[in-house]
């Protein structure tokens, strides 16, 4: 654990304590007016409960040049950032990805490559749609395990997190009142709709949250999509491809295109806010993260304008590609804060009502 | 940027970037009017003492927005009897209670959100409507505001000279990043704040004492412009001597600690001085109320410092000040660490633990728990000391505002011995003497800042269009 992170978040912890003039803006300050000391998981919890929607920076008499130097959604990120580095699962894959757009995009491209290779070597005598060019017995000895050992992986570290910031066993209600929190993005919205203070500095605005819920919905279709395609093979024995009208298309159009559009979003918002209220040295690696899922989204789309064209091929490679980076990084990337920050909210929903 | 300042005469020039600034600048804008806001404190300072502000007293007659219930005039009039004992300017003072209510709507609809009442607050819930973010972010939705209006801010600008030339105001000297500059308006909004940044001044007032004084607030309000008036014969209100001082916590900095170091443990606690002895009834009324007497009791002490000593009993019976507390096993022990003499301490902390009579301690309502036959004694909340770990924090006066300050009207004109001014307007700090005689009353400061900057800016428009 990095006790330097903490130890200055936990600093500027207790000055906003004393102050508590943000408490109407997210979850995080109510939390930390349940303390008056704040041991190492306590921090983690707020971390991970913060999302980063600045407000509170803005706000704050504090920050720099004041002695005090307050950039709270900064130092809360740090502590974020280091505690999936920390508990993530197997340690030598912790921190790479996290900072490095690059490395992140080189995963994509190998694995981009493998498909490829995959589609020319093992191209089947017969079949329809995308299986004439990769048997679907082949893209399912390659994404179950791509798929289900980072889930694992993932499942490892959330123990540990669980355990760390003091989560109880889990209730119905409380996994209820983490998944509301977390379908209308609440901390997002300013604590009145208003917004974050993102691209426009000390200006509210509401489009990073417009834009996470296109990500954040457009991801959740596009994973619906293609688990109905998993029932339909196999429960129902109905083979892809499928038409317009079908389940796997009604939920993966709309939610690639949402999926792109949000992407595209919050990429050009991130461009347009101050690094330094965030953890800096990931900024690299958030970006590509923003991308390749950006990248998984529009390829989807392309692939399916794509059909019966001789483009095939090569999009199926690139869309493959990216799903298949998407999933093994799913632990080393950004995108394991969804499962953090599902599991804070969720957290946090207990220590309400064990308080009340 | 400074050609294209000097080479035009404005319409208004406000001077100061607080609330009052920003209420008059937004006002006279919205009249018409072209504003160059003159801030003397660089962008990231900007707001004067606004910016550690958190809410706004409000008269209403049934809930309204955050506030719950009803707080008329009449109660709203009677609190702040109780506080100035009465030296307030009661027509001026039932004006800015009366406006008070229409504010609130206004200040919602130029970009100020509220919220409820502050965990550990809920005596204000009814009478106070609290920022979303504090002060700061009342300030920053304010200069957006001016900013979509057509508002100019220089920041960096500090006020030097305002030139009157018979009963009108000409035009300013200004220093913008180190560079004098003179700078022409057909009226000027003076909304500069008090001295209280101004040790010197402080000095003059209170004697050597006040270099042990602590700033609760900016650095910048250095009554520059409000001596200049004085000098040039402006009437002024408000005694030269006083200004309005809380105990707060010793270690905070010697500028702008706000909010974070404040104090509220004095009731719960044995308060003592550099020489380890009690001076004042700890548990004279409840904190809010009686907070502002802690200032200029410990200013009276030697070496202007004072020590609250508690117990393990009442360490979470108030909000935690951003300073630890000194920590021991025994009252010696904590009275060495503190640099008293311990065996003085443990002496005091003795007697007043012997004098301690029974009752049942009530930590949010004066009950009653006192002391018996001990000079002074302490009337409420007098539990014995006497629970391992000890508990003690410094004290030092922390000052808030001055009270001296330039005599309006009712249209916010400022006056000289030959009458008003024709197109001098105050607001805020610099003018708050004339209803704040003495004593304080949370969350007024901000309901004078926005009353009589609403009047001076509609005023100074009136008088330019």
């Amino acid at each position: 654990m990095s006790t330097d992170l903490i130890q200055e978040a936990r600093r500027q912890t207790e000055i906003c304590n004393a102050c508590r003039y943000c408490e109407g803006f997210c979850s995080v300050f109510p939390a930390l007016t349940r303390q008056k000391a704040f041991a190492d998981g306590d921090i983690s919890h707020l971390a991970n409960l913060c999302h980063n929607c600045r407000g509170c920076y803005y706000s704050c008499q504090y920050t720099e040049p004041h002695e005090f130097a307050l950039n709270f959604p900064a130092a809360l990120a740090e502590v974020r950032q280091d505690s999936w580095e920390r508990l993530a699962w197997p340690q030598p894959l912790a921190r790479r990805f996290h900072e490095n757009g690059v490395a992140l995009g080189l995963i994509a491209a190998l694995a981009f490559a493998l498909v490829f290779a995959l589609i020319q070597m093992l191209q089947p005598a017969s079949g329809e749609g995308f299986y004439a060019y990769v048997a679907h017995n082949a893209l399912v000895a390659l994404f179950v395990p791509a798929f289900l050992l980072p889930l694992v992986a993932v499942g490892v570290s959330l123990r540990r997190y669980w355990q760390e910031t003091g989560g109880t066993r889990l209730r119905w209600r409380n996994v209820l009142g983490g998944f509301r929190a977390a379908a209308n993005m609440k901390n997002l919205n300013g604590g009145q709709g208003q917004g974050c203070n993102f691209e426009n500095d000390d200006r509210y605005s509401d489009t990073r949250r417009w834009m996470h819920q296109a990500v954040m919905y457009g991801f959740l279709l596009c994973f619906a999509a293609t688990s109905s395609g998993t029932v339909l093979h196999y429960v129902f024995d109905m083979q892809a491809p499928y038409g317009f009208f079908s389940l796997p298309k009604l939920l993966g159009i709309p939610g690639g295109i949402l999926l792109t559009i949000g992407t595209i979003g919050l990429a050009w918002l991130k461009t347009k806010a101050d690094p330094k209220l965030g953890a800096v040295r990931v900024w690299g690696g958030e970006m590509g993260f923003i991308l390749l899922l950006g990248a998984t989204g529009a390829s989807g789309l392309a692939l399916y304008a794509a059909t019966g064209t001789a483009a095939v091929p090569m999009l199926l490679a690139i869309h493959l590609g990216c799903v298949l980076a998407f999933f093994l990084l799913l632990p080393y990337s950004k995108m394991v804060h969804g499962f953090y920050r599902l599991a804070a909210l969720i957290i946090e929903d207990q220590k309400q009502n064990a308080k009340a | 940027m400074a050609a294209a300042l000097q080479n035009q005469v404005w319409d208004i020039l406000v001077v100061g970037g607080g609330n009052a600034a920003l209420c008059a600048a937004i006002t006279a804008a919205e009249a018409g009017a072209k504003v160059l806001i003159l801030e003397s404190a660089p962008k990231t300072y900007r707001g004067g003492n606004s910016r550690h502000t958190r809410n706004f007293r409000c008269m209403h007659r049934g809930p309204l927005s955050v506030l719950t219930d009803s707080y008329d005039e009449d109660e709203y009039f009677d609190d702040l009897m109780r506080v100035t004992k009465g030296k307030t300017d009661e027509p001026m003072a039932r004006m800015a209670i009366r406006q008070s209510e229409d504010c609130l709507p206004w200040m919602e609809a130029h970009g100020v959100r509220f919220q409820p009442s502050l965990s550990g607050t809920l005596s204000l819930s009814r009478t106070n409507a609290f920022f979303l973010g504090g002060g700061k972010a009342l300030v920053n939705a304010y200069y957006n505001t001016a900013a979509d209006l057509g508002v100019t801010v220089a920041y960096d600008a500090e006020v030097t000279h305002v030139h009157i030339e018979g009963d009108r105001f000409t035009h300013v000297d200004v220093r913008i990043a180190g560079e004098m500059q003179k700078i022409q308006g057909r009226a000027i909004v003076l909304a500069s704040g008090g001295f209280q940044s101004d040790l010197e001044w402080l000095t003059r007032a209170w004697g050597p004492a006040a270099a042990n004084f602590l700033i609760r607030g900016t650095p910048y309000n250095r009554g520059v412009v409000l001596r200049d008036m004085l000098d040039q014969g402006a009437e002024s209100v408000g005694d030269p001597t006083q200004c309005h001082a809380v105990a707060i916590d010793g270690r905070a900095p010697k500028y702008d600690g706000g909010i974070v170091t404040r104090l509220d443990c004095v009731p719960f606690s044995v308060v003592v001085n550099r020489d380890a002895e009690r001076f004042y009834d700890e548990g004279e009324d409840v904190w809010p109320k009686r907070y502002a007497i802690w200032g200029r009791l410990v200013a009276a002490q030697p070496d202007q410092v004072g020590y609250a000593i508690i117990d393990s009993k009442s360490i979470d019976l108030f909000m935690p000040s951003v300073f630890p507390p000194i920590k021991a096993d025994t009252i010696e022990d904590l009275g060495r660490q503190m640099g008293l003499d311990g065996a003085k301490l443990a002496q005091t902390v003795g007697a007043f633990n012997a004098a301690c009579q029974p009752g049942t301690f009530h930590p949010t309502e004066l009950d009653g728990v006192a002391t018996n036959g001990l000079t002074p004694a302490k009337t409420n909340w007098a539990r014995p000391i006497n629970q391992p770990p000890f508990y003690g924090y410094q004290l030092r006066p922390g000052v808030t505002f001055t009270y001296l300050g330039l005599k309006i009207d009712s249209h916010a004109q400022v006056h000289t011995a030959q009458g008003p001014l024709a197109n001098v307007f105050a607001a805020g700090e610099i003018m708050a003497g004339s209803i704040l005689g003495q004593g304080y009353l949370a969350g007024f400061g901000m309901t004078i800042g926005t009353v009589f900057g609403r009047i001076a800016g509609a005023e100074a428009a009136k008088h330019v269009n």
